[in-house]
């Protein structure tokens, strides 16, 4: 039995975690997750779920702390936002080199300065190389549904990563959504419970966490790590698939929208992938054959598939919700162009850095890159940039009554 | 690790865990040594001050003693040279590519 519930995304997040049980969190409130941690302290403090929460002094403790549980032995979840993901980040690198499978929730925020409390994603981008598993949800119930699967794939032996579930600050993390909730026993069931490898309480078995490791032992250690990674995607279809045979609801490395026949495609992750999917059922109905590829996981960067699911396209557009200022792009546009450089023919590229500090993705905006698409697709030349900026004010512009960018 | 090899990336414990207790003789420290201690056994008094100070428990002793000094462990400080007593100064310390170049002329 199910319930059908309306939570908004935090919400959700803390719903997964109390019927996860994990038995240690720890954790610092920030905007705009904090909530996560409020509605999981009320369960904690209700007596619905039994975890021992260690409320701590800052980020970079509450990441400390779970890494110490974890390699403790313990299943460990936290969540965290923007500055905090940022102070955090010394420890994400210890987290995923011991191979702790922690898992985070991050409503994705913007990072200071100017100071900013809502969405876009240059907290996580920053945290990309941090060897953990990111996965990208689109709304309320991919948070929820994701969390659920995200420990499992953690947890995985042929993994053992830490995992961060993303969803956008704000948009998804406040908004109220209708939702499917699990039975407590199903959730409990397909989560399953873990049994760490080489927990550090087991006295009969003594080992050694952070041993310091000179140069002839750190690259083979990394190269685990890269190995982990490469069997990530594996395991994120495979449990995404049993989640799906499960529970009805299939998830995978990408979702396509339209784009088995589509000549233009927009490339993007996270909440702003409605917006786009409503512009281009328009779109079709005008006969332009437009499509959606919403990446789920950008470590690992799904390269193979992306590559065969755009080989037949003539030209698409990447948008990017956080820059990467000093490279050719935002970073996923990088990404993406360096999966589809091994293809013998390219569909044309663009760029679009959107949605910084939570400014809206307008289904306009989404027309108007759809719009260069189709005459790149037609073979149009231009001069325009490959990496632009899609709704920056290049002039002043009077006050509407209602506001607005 | 193992004497005489070390193992590749696929046989390592994930995360660089140690997965025994009391096993880091088995870790050769030795490898970046510049300087190694010579002992002179002919001076020595066998007064063990070296033995006290080696902080890798490198110098070699049998029967109270000492031998020698054991080059896997011993990382070249210098400092069993400079405890041994002023007026025996049984330890010099060599450039480790003298010793080694004097150790291929042997062979
Ligand atoms: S040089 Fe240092 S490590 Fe080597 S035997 Fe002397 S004290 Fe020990
Ligand atoms: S300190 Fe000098 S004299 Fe004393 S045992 Fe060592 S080598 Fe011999």
């Amino acid at each position: 039995m199910t319930r059908v519930v309306a939570l908004t995304g935090n919400q959700a997040a803390a719903e997964a975690m109390r019927q996860i049980r994990p038995e240690v969190c720890a954790a610092y409130p920030i905007t705009p997750s904090t909530q996560v941690m409020e509605t999981f302290a009320q369960f904690v403090a209700d007596g619905r779920v039994d975890t021992e929460l260690i409320p701590v002094e800052s980020e970079h403790s509450a990441m400390s702390a779970c890494v110490g549980a974890a390699a403790a032995g313990a299943r460990v979840m936290t969540a965290t936002s923007s500055q905090g993901l940022a102070l955090m980040h010394e420890v994400l690198y210890v987290a995923s080199g011991l191979r702790l499978p922690v898992v985070m929730a991050v409503a994705t925020r913007a990072l200071s300065a100017p100071i900013n409390i809502h969405g876009d994603h240059s907290d996580a981008m920053g945290s990309r190389d941090a060897g953990w598993i990111q996965l990208y949800a689109e709304d309320a119930q991919e948070v929820y549904d994701t969390l659920l699967q995200a420990v499992r794939i953690a947890e995985h032996p042929q993994v053992l990563l830490p995992v961060m579930v993303c969803f956008d600050g704000f948009t998804t993390s406040h908004t109220i959504e209708r939702l499917v909730i699990l039975e407590d026993a199903e959730a409990r069931a397909f989560v399953g419970e873990y049994q760490p490898a080489h927990p550090l309480l087991d006295l009969k078995r003594p080992v050694t966490y952070g041993p310091l490791v000179l140069p002839d032992y750190y690259t083979e250690i990394k190269r685990q790590q890269r190995e982990a990674m490469d069997h990530a995607p594996g395991v994120i279809r495979e449990v995404g698939k049993a989640f799906g045979e499960r529970f009805g609801r299939f998830y995978g490395l990408l979702e396509a929208f339209h784009l088995q026949d589509a000549e233009v495609a927009l490339l993007l992750m996270g909440s702003a992938a409605g917006t786009v999917k409503g512009v281009v059922e328009g779109l079709r109905q005008e006969g332009i054959k437009a499509g959606v590829l919403r990446l789920r996981a950008f470590r690992p960067i799904p390269a193979r598939e992306v590559a065969a699911a755009l080989a037949p396209l003539k030209a698409v557009a990447v948008l990017d919700r956080a820059d990467s200022v000093g490279s050719p792009g935002g970073p996923l546009f990088t990404d993406l162009r360096a999966a589809l450089g091994e293809l013998p023919v390219r569909p044309r590229m663009v760029d679009y850095v959107y949605g910084l500090g939570g400014r809206d993705l307008l289904p306009e905006d989404v027309r108007r890159v759809y719009s260069r698409l189709v005459r790149l697709a037609a073979g149009e030349g231009e001069d325009e940039a490959v990496c632009q900026y899609l709704t920056v004010r290049e002039a002043p512009r009077p006050l509407s009554p209602v506001g607005g960018a | 690790m193992s004497e005489g090899a070390k193992r590749g990336w696929r046989d390592l414990p994930a995360g660089a865990l140690i997965l025994e207790a009391g096993n880091a003789e088995r870790y050769f420290t030795g490898d970046w040594r510049t300087q190694r201690p010579v002992i002179d056994l002919q001076k020595c008094t066998h007064c063990m001050l070296c033995w006290f100070f080696c902080p890798d428990s490198a110098i070699r002793v049998s029967q109270a003693k000492v031998e020698g000094v054991d080059l896997d462990h011993c990382k070249g400080c210098g400092i069993c040279a400079a405890v041994c007593p002023v007026k025996i100064r049984a330890i010099s310390m060599v450039e480790e590519t003298q010793a080694l170049r004097a150790g291929k002329d042997r062979e």
